[in-house]
């Protein structure tokens, strides 16, 4: 009651359907080439058109290489996919940022730094993170393909209104804990399915101390731990990364969207659902050693007695074992998740004046041609060419391995991903989940470092 | 495909893992296809876990063993964690499950699953425990869904229980009507809804 999130969903519900879910009307539809096509057919099978195309932008990101973008994509497959979604958008009239677009990217690092992602609004793409753009202050959620054609068909979506729950982190953190380890700990705590049903706001000082990086990270994983999606009421720090973006309001536009987006937060009398409350100080640079991303633990920790015995005979991994000093084969820097242009920084800033290990294969794949720019602007190429790393073109990559970027079978990988299933990055391949700065302390050693240490 | 879910009755197969990503479900490498070729998906079912790298059938795992079969699958608790891929929904149905019973799901892959006209049943974790046991005493047990009813039954024991499912989505499976059939009829009420905005985004 009186949440954020409920204000919100509230605002948009167009109905309440007799004895079923909410009519919800979208604001925001993004699509991407791997979960749009099929939605795309349906609409052709039923003779629909999207009844509101300027709501909806596309743009492929799950099968882009990370190299070579301006030759035509070498596998046919992912190439049809690619293909169909610009030929979709086309067809519909909708805005299509193709690949060597400058605009082009991952959605979720697109959406929020081209200002299409604002405070109130309610956002949606057939991808669970989705979540990420929560980080804005909106309710955004990821959904399924008949989800998909539902808002291109009518703007609007059939959804059960979730539960909520709020997590305060209070306090803090300390040297080299990041908004990843901040998840890593939340999942670990929570498990993945801790907070399934519900809709997560996350609160306290140490997440309002977060940059808009930092809150993105921290809402992209939401779903890690089941949550429907997380966010992060907007305040001055929102502002002033929304200003003068692309798509965001301009002049009188922008101030009275600005005296909006300040009523969004949850009131003083705000109940949840479900509440918990973090010390920051209790958190420490974080990594997974098992299958799922809620089993991790502190870099220079052990893993626990009780892990699934499943999950370490697939990472070769023994009860009680500690990783520090494990060798490490692949670092990926990447993802919706880390692939913005604050990892890129701490990476940097920790690689600097090192050299990459020689037994290590790095891929440092930028969330978007933005951060890529950025990156070049900022001499942060000429940092990490100095150590030995070189800066692909931007894409999903290794987070899931739909382009060439798969780790071979059985070798370990440092990702800043958000998953470590099985066989996530290639078939059989060895995920250890963790930040920025893990990562780099990994590509800089050849094994599994405490970034502290360094 | 839309389908008229009302009475399913069947053997089962168990599955008796907990937290079964969508990512094990249906490989990320098999969503590279545009259409929705239902038995695509389904011949790729678990993929990784049916067979080995070489391509030949994994004997250890429950789809290949002969036992077992039928229309729905038994599954441990927090089935379709991780990705939103409706894929995962429809690899189910294209190997001809039709309806999966476990005591927790995952949020999207449940919605996913009644999109896509396979039914998801959520069951206590001691109803659960019970099925599993005697699906693998006996692989002949059949289990009896009334979707109208809205009750799970093992036709062994005879022990049943009711399961939750608005009256809406209901009426949608026993119909074959989807969502979008429904959506594209409210035009006018979305219209409204657009003009009376307070905050337009």
């Amino acid at each position: 009651m009186n949440t954020l999130f409920d204000k919100i969903w509230d605002a948009h519900v167009v109905q309440h359907v007799d004895g079923g879910p909410d009519q919800l009307y979208v604001d925001r539809l993004y699509c991407h080439e791997v979960t749009s096509p099929q939605a795309f057919d349906g609409l052709r099978a039923r003779s629909l058109r999207p009844l509101r195309p300027e709501r909806i932008f596309c743009m492929p990101d799950h099968n882009t290489p990370t190299h070579d973008q301006d030759k035509p994509i070498a596998d046919s497959v992912s190439k049809a996919q690619v293909d169909a979604l610009s030929r979709n958008a086309a067809e519909f009239g909708l805005t299509h940022f193709g690949m060597m677009d400058p605009r082009n990217g991952i959605i979720h690092v697109v959406g929020p730094e081209r200002g299409l992602s604002l405070p109130g609004m309610t956002i949606v793409c057939g991808d669970s993170h989705t979540s990420t753009h929560g980080a804005m202050g909106a309710v955004a959620f990821g959904i399924g393909t008949s989800e998909v054609e539902m808002v291109l068909a009518s703007q609007c979506i059939l959804q059960p209104k979730p539960r909520t729950m709020r997590i305060r982190i209070e306090g803090t953190p300390g040297p080299c804990v990041t908004a990843k380890d901040l998840a890593l700990y939340l999942m670990q705590q929570l498990t993945t399915s801790g907070a399934t049903g519900y809709f997560v706001e996350y609160a306290g000082s140490a997440v309002r101390g977060l940059s808009m990086e930092g809150r993105l990270t921290l809402c992209n994983l939401s779903i890690e731990m089941g949550a429907r999606g997380g966010m992060v009421a907007p305040d001055e720090v929102t502002f002033a990364y929304l200003k003068d973006k692309e798509y965001a309001p301009k002049g009188a536009d922008w101030d009275r969207a600005l005296a909006f987006w300040r009523t969004l937060h949850s009131g003083d009398d705000a109940v949840f659902d479900k509440e918990y409350c973090f010390d920051a100080a209790d958190i420490a640079p974080m990594i997974t050693y098992g299958t799922n991303p809620g089993m991790g633990m502190p870099v220079d920790g052990a893993i626990p007695p009780e892990a699934s015995p499943k999950a370490l005979q697939y990472m070769d991994f023994q009860p009680g074992e500690r990783l520090l000093g494990k060798p490490v084969d692949y670092v990926f820097l990447g993802a919706c998740t880390n692939g913005r242009i604050e990892d890129f920084r701490g990476f940097a800033a920790l690689v600097k004046g090192r050299r990459k290990a020689a037994g290590v294969t790095a891929w440092l794949v930028p969330g978007s041609w933005e951060v890529y720019r950025q990156i070049v602007a900022e001499g942060i190429d000429q940092i990490l060419a100095g150590a030995g790393f070189e800066l692909r073109q931007p894409g999903c990559s290794a987070c899931l391995a739909m382009n060439d970027d798969k780790i071979p079978s059985g070798k370990y990988c440092v990702s800043t991903s958000n998953r470590n299933f099985e066989g996530r990055q290639g078939p059989g391949a060895r995920t250890l989940l963790a930040s920025p700065l893990v990562a780099a302390a990994a590509a800089v050693t050849g094994v599994i470092t405490d970034p502290r240490t360094l | 495909m839309k389908r008229k879910l009302d009475i399913i009755e069947s053997t089962c197969v168990p599955l008796p893992l907990e937290n079964v990503d969508t990512d094990q479900i249906i490989p990320a490498r098999f969503l590279k296809s545009t259409t929705r070729d239902e038995r695509f998906f389904g011949e790729n079912l678990f993929r990784d876990w049916r067979y080995r790298a070489d391509g030949t059938p994994e004997p250890s795992f429950v789809l290949n063993d002969p036992r077992f079969g039928g229309e729905i699958l038994l599954a441990g608790r927090n089935f379709g964690s991780g990705s939103s891929r409706e894929h995962a929904a429809w690899a189910l149905a294209g190997y001809g499950f039709k309806a999966v019973i476990s005591s927790f799901f995952a949020d999207i892959h449940k919605n996913n699953e009644l999109n896509s006209f396979v039914l998801p049943v959520v069951v206590s974790e001691d109803f659960l425990a019970e099925l599993f046991a005697t699906v693998q005493a006996d692989p002949a047990t059949r289990v009896r869904i009334d979707v109208e009813a809205q009750t799970v039954t093992s036709l062994t024991t005879g022990r049943c229980e009711h399961f939750e499912l608005n009256a809406y989505k209901k009426y949608c499976l026993l119909n074959a009507l989807d969502d979008i059939d429904y959506l594209v009829l409210q035009q006018d009420k979305i219209e409204s809804f657009e003009k009376s905005r307070q905050h337009a985004l």
